[in-house]
């Protein structure tokens, strides 16, 4: 993976100081609160309603053993021993100290990491495919593009106090594991007809309270001039979006507005603009990153078998092991989402263990998922055993890799000042309504995602049942939604009607999945009965 | 006068005018920019123009970004001011997109924007400033 120079040290250290600098300065009064607020969000520091919550980048994460010790270091000593992996693959820390947060960046920083940018109306951590450089199915690895793209907008002056936040997503491979087009700029890695490789972009997607699914702006962008179209993408989006109402900034509502041809016309002429000016980056910059990419000194001549004479070992096999691109090697998930847990949360302690594993048995290599759980990218499939046995001792072998327990949450009312509704212990509640291994085998792939309000962070819009929380006089209710998609297949989710309280919601699950049992035919997945038989069946179900 | 300027020439007194009135007064020297006007208007006028003042209503408004570098690419050489709210940590920033004046509504400590402005040695990328980009230092 890649590694600072002394230029990127550089970068992070001089922002630790930035930062110490601004916190004095608004401790002593020479800034206010409001002026204080946008520079401690571009170093991912919000205030919640408890405390101050820090985020930190996992740039397309990727993370190694080190980094990982340092996070369950920072977990122990200045917040309550444990982290929450995050839906952009970031890990937050719900219970900082103002003045305790330039120490952490100043720790973050010995291990080359940062918070830089994971907030604030900024160029966002860039997001990518979680498998990068292990999937059997991707054409390249991401993350050389993914790093490069990193730095280019690390600091970007134009584009620092944009009309608001700004994500991206870059994969490379057929299925999406990333929701790429629920970003607002997300790239796939394709090649052109002479084996060239560029990127096929899409612009205008985003959650949010008005969700929109990206369109495809550019079938085939030559890989090198990534730098600039971005910068034309930005530039269109930071000279004409409104400015008047901050829940109408984001780029797709410009999008939608100015039509996908007039805002396609736009780009590409600034894209000239931006190409005469010769910004990018060289091939040299790029192979120079690459070089930290080469895949890991893999055993050649393994064999594929696995001794599957454990039957809760083979059970924890089938689902959450997933192919390699290489022979006699295997990805292997680690749930974050043990049955009654808080989805995408893991103790320090539980982190030492995954940075063991990794060292000993994944070449130091970690990934982060934006579905909130973990993974080890590169397994001997003979080591399996032996990682297995450690995350269970551990309690980290929760068998539910994109089952029904697999529930993507926000923080919510339990933390999140923006939230309306509680969604951790929502949760908690379908996760345990649904605890039966059996039964989750039986109905098999089904993505729930809970948004404690209206902002969807717990990506509701996409998920195949999506839970909305929000406030109803005074009190929690939630809205049911069916039927969306974060992967290749994208699509939004329907609201089904009224809304449920906390115990009536769990029900409604509960009979959209029983419908659906009922509705499927063999080897349909939730997702397929619910496209060809519509919402009427379920409407019928839940509402009687 | 601005209140922190980085240019040898002489400040430029005249008066700036609106874009509207610049655009039917050919022989104005110095304007100024609200947010949300195009300084693409101004290219054909560029070789006159002293002084091109862009305005910052709230700080969180960055399209002033983009119009300082709209106008410095497309050559423009005089004095290209920040006014309004001009917060201390935006100024690198500014400094980066070709401003080269500042007048701000708040007191700004010299002390604390020297320290602002010097805090970065080394920068990711190209933008209208003479720095380096990190990746050509790396590549000689």
């Amino acid at each position: 993976m890649y590694q600072y120079d002394k230029y990127d040290q550089g970068m992070v250290d001089a922002r630790v100081e930035e930062f110490r600098d601004q916190v004095r300065r608004r401790i002593a009064g020479d800034i206010n609160d409001d002026q204080f607020k946008p520079l401690r969000l571009k170093n991912g520091l919000y205030l919640q309603l408890h405390a101050y919550m820090l985020r930190v980048a996992i740039p397309y994460g990727t993370f190694n053993s080190v980094q990982m010790r340092k996070l369950a270091d920072i977990a122990r000593k200045y917040d309550r021993g444990y982290g929450h992996f995050t839906t952009r693959q970031n890990i937050q820390y719900n219970w900082i100290k103002l003045e305790e947060a330039p120490d952490i960046l100043a720790e973050l920083a010995t291990v080359e990491m940062h918070a830089i940018q994971t907030s604030g109306e900024s160029i966002r951590n860039i997001s990518a495919d979680q498998y990068a450089g292990a999937a059997a199915d991707e054409i390249c690895d991401p993350r050389p593009w993914a790093e490069l793209i990193r730095q280019a907008t690390t600091f970007h002056p134009e584009f620092s106090y944009l009309p608001r936040k700004f994500k991206i997503a870059v994969i490379s491979a057929p299925e999406d594991r990333a929701a790429l087009r629920w970003h607002d700029c997300a790239l796939r890695i394709v090649r052109n007809g002479k084996g060239e490789e560029g990127f096929e972009v899409y612009a205008g997607g985003g959650m949010g309270r008005t969700p929109f699914i990206a369109y495809k702006i550019r079938d085939f962008l030559p890989a090198q001039q990534i730098f600039s179209y971005l910068q034309a993408i930005l530039r269109v989006w930071n000279l004409h979006a409104r400015r008047d109402n901050i829940h109408k900034q984001r780029m797709k509502i410009l999008v939608h507005e100015l039509g996908e041809e007039e805002f396609r016309r736009q780009v590409e002429e600034e894209f000239q603009t931006f190409l005469a000016l010769a910004t990018d980056f060289p091939q040299a910059e790029y192979d120079r990153i690459a070089a930290y990419f080469t895949p890991p000194p893999f055993e050649t001549g393994l064999g594929d078998e696995i001794d599957r004479s454990d039957p809760d070992f083979a059970l924890w096999v089938d689902r959450q092991v997933v192919a390699h691109k290489v022979p006699g090697y295997a990805i292997a998930n680690i749930s974050l989402k043990p049955i009654g847990g808080i989805p995408g949360d893991i103790s320090a302690e539980q982190m030492d263990i995954v940075a063991d594993l990794a060292e000993r048995y994944s070449f130091d290599e970690i990934r982060a998922t934006h579905a909130q759980n973990l993974v080890l990218p590169h397994v001997r499939k003979a080591d399996l055993y032996a990682v297995w046995q450690a995350l269970d001792a551990a309690g980290l072998a929760s068998v539910n890799l994109d089952l029904v327990t697999d529930i993507i949450a926000c923080p919510g009312l339990d933390y999140c000042s923006l939230a309306n509704a509680r969604s951790i212990p929502l949760a908690q509640k379908i996760s345990e309504r649904f605890a039966n291994m059996e039964r989750q085998l039986d109905i098999g792939e089904l993505k729930i995602k809970i948004s404690g309000c209206i902002n969807a962070c717990g990506h509701h819009h996409a998920g195949q049942i999506g839970i909305l929380g929000v406030d109803r006089k005074g009190t929690e209710n939630y809205q049911l939604l069916l039927g969306g998609s974060g992967a290749e297949d994208t699509s939004q989710a329907k609201i089904t009607g009224p809304g449920f309280d906390e115990a009536g919601i769990v029900d409604a699950v509960e009979r959209t999945v029983e419908r659906y049992r009922e509705l499927r035919e063999p080897g349909e997945r939730f997702l397929d009965t619910y496209r060809r038989v519509g919402l009427d069946p379920f409407k019928e179900a839940i509402y009687g | 006068m601005a209140d922190f300027r980085y240019r040898d020439d002489q400040p430029h007194e005249e008066p700036a005018v609106t874009l509207d009135a610049f655009l039917e007064q050919p022989d104005a020297t110095a304007v100024r920019l609200e947010a949300g006007e195009d300084a693409r208007r101004l290219i054909p006028f560029l070789d006159r123009l002293q002084l091109i003042e862009i305005s910052f209503p709230r700080f969180r408004d960055g399209r002033g970004f983009s119009s300082a570098r709209i106008l410095r690419e497309a050559g423009y050489k005089g004095e290209l001011r920040a006014e309004g709210d001009v917060l201390i940590d935006l100024l690198f920033f500014m400094r980066r997109c070709g401003f080269d004046s500042f007048v701000s509504q708040h007191s700004l400590n010299p002390a604390d924007v020297e320290a602002a402005l010097n805090r970065y040695s080394h920068v990711y990328q190209n933008a209208t400033d003479e720095a380096v980009p990190i990746w050509k230092l790396r590549h000689g």
